[in-house]
């Protein structure tokens, strides 16, 4: 279980992805909250500021999200999103028992990670929902607001522009929900830096998470 | 003897390609709308006809008595009005001779007619109860302040902005944002827009309006969705519309007095819908109908709640787990 077997998980490009993506959506949530809850009184950073901060890494993000899309169709990086529906809430149960108790009690993973096991089931679904449902639909909201001319006007006599904005804050919200649990079972490992520092050399040392 | 000349609404129908003109009005009619027509507006005094003969024209013709001939002359294009859009004004119902002088009933006009003081605005609707709820007092003293009177003294009348003949009380009665909006620029680019119109009261030429905004992000967007008025008056919060509009120097420049909660378009632009909607509609309706969307001012409360709620069970979740990952170590 503590073996000093380590698995080249993330190669270059995604690692380079995974560091622009990871600056920009930071921007992105600092900046939107600040829009979003603005005070005259207490203003953290100017609006003009936050605004244009946030276009910025709205479309830096977004560029960059083609480079993990086309990357995980090109590479073989892919085969690790491969979701089998078939008894996937067994699966999750299991990985949610681990994470619950088992881990507690020195039980082994459920889905211990190798070459063909990159995400426990858990993660392969929080991954897929936030990077093809949350971030895709935040880019073409986020795209939408930049460009609200391309909005329908009315929808059922709601504003077009309104519903997007709706829809553009709430997704968004939901990534900020996605990051602190992101970073926070990234912490879970031999030694809570572990999986910090794999991120960055592209090595994953197998011990048990 | 006085002839009307050529009709310029008539003459651009004229030179619409009937076929298409009639599918579109067939169209119209089967969609359910019907273009606003003339039999539609409120009907213009009948004592006004003589008057509207020469100056709804390009042209008038006139018997000249010097010369025993028929004259045809080009009409002063200050001098014509716009007859349907007079109609739909406020002031639709008057005579020409309850502002103008009775004596402009004949022709050539007495050239001293033109050295009679005109009525103000003030002068029918000052002191009167009737219009006591408009406060026009209260308008005349705030315009006072304005850069515009500032500037230009007594030769900046009502009239520059609101043009009597046509005004319609769009802030007050329209429930559709965006119209008001539009007629209400529309006040301000006729001169900020159009050098001829602005050297009426400056010798400078009008300035680039889009150069001197260029610190506004979304600029068109901005332009569309709210009036001038917003940042460059102060709100009054007696008055419907605020008419101290102020020095460039002066006018708003920061972001999050419109963009936050108590967002200041609320007390001005938003300010008769709001209260329109919710006498109506109730305080639900009024926000499902919303047709706006200002970053930073529309907060939705039970979004609100439900986000914080899920936060706060992610944080707690996030402690726990930690905290048992500590013990259990």
């Amino acid at each position: 279980m503590t073996s000093e077997k380590k698995i080249y998980f993330y190669p270059i490009w995604l690692r380079i992805w995974h560091g622009i993506n990871a600056l920009g959506i930071l921007i992105l949530i600092v900046t939107g909250i600040n829009m979003q809850y603005s005070n005259p009184r207490l203003e953290l950073i100017n609006f003009n500021l936050a605004v244009n901060l946030h276009n910025i890494s709205g479309i830096l993000v977004s560029v960059n999200y083609l480079v993990f899309f086309f990357g995980n169709i090109l590479t073989p990086n892919s085969r690790y999103y491969r979701l089998k529906l078939r008894g996937l809430f067994k699966r999750l149960n299991l990985q949610i028992g681990y994470y619950t108790s088992g881990m507690f009690k020195n039980q082994p993973p459920p889905f211990p990670l190798n070459e063909k096991r990159k995400f426990n089931p858990m993660q392969k679904v929080a991954y897929l929902m936030a990077m093809y449902i949350f971030v895709p639909g935040l880019i073409i909201t986020g795209m939408a607001l930049l460009f609200p001319e391309l909005i329908i006007e009315d929808v059922y006599s709601v504003s077009g522009v309104f519903l997007t904005a709706i829809l553009h804050a709430s997704l968004g919200f939901l990534v900020s929900i996605f990051l602190i649990i992101h970073l926070y079972v990234a912490t879970i490992g031999k030694h809570p830096l572990n999986n910090f520092k794999s991120i960055i050399n592209g090595y994953h040392e197998m011990n048990g998470h | 003897m006085l002839k009307s000349g050529t009709r310029t609404s008539a003459f651009l129908f004229n030179s619409m390609d009937m076929r298409s003109s009639f599918h579109f009005f067939l169209l119209l009619f089967f969609l359910g709308f019907s273009p606003k027509t003339r039999a539609q507006e409120k009907a213009l005094a009948p004592e006004n006809d003589l008057c509207l003969k020469c100056h709804t024209h390009q042209t008038f013709t006139f018997k000249n008595t010097l010369t025993d001939h028929m004259d045809n002359r080009m009409m002063n294009p200050l001098y014509i009005l716009d007859k349907d859009h007079f109609a739909n004004g406020v002031h639709a119902k008057f005579k020409c001779t309850d502002c103008h002088s009775a004596d402009y009933g004949t022709y050539p006009h007495n050239a001293e007619l033109k050295l009679e003081p005109l009525s103000s605005c003030l002068d029918c609707h000052g002191g009167d109860e009737k219009y006591a709820a408009y406060q026009f007092e209260k308008i005349d003293e705030e315009f006072k302040k304005s850069v515009h009177f500032q500037k230009s003294g007594d030769s900046f009348t009502c009239s520059k902005c609101h043009n009597q003949h046509y005004y319609q009380a769009q802030s007050r009665k329209n429930s559709d944002v965006s119209e008001i909006v539009r007629f209400s620029n529309e006040m301000c680019m006729s001169c900020h827009s159009n050098n001829s119109k602005f050297q009426l009261i400056s010798e400078k030429l009008k300035p680039a309006l889009s150069q001197i905004h260029e610190w506004l992000p979304n600029q068109e967007l901005h332009f569309a969705n709210v009036r001038c008025i917003e940042c460059h008056t102060r709100v009054a919060d007696s008055l419907a519309v605020s008419h101290n509009i102020l020095p460039k120097e002066k006018a708003l420049k920061n972001c999050v007095e419109c963009h936050s909660k108590n967002s200041m378009l609320e007390a001005s632009l938003y300010k008769y819908k709001n209260l329109q909607t919710r006498s109506q509609k109730g305080k639900l309706n009024s926000i499902i109908s919303n047709k706006s969307y200002v970053i930073g001012a529309y907060q939705n409360e039970w979004l609100n709640r439900i986000s914080i709620l899920i936060f706060l069970l992610t944080l707690t979740g996030v402690c726990i787990h930690l905290i048992a990952r500590i013990v259990k170590k």
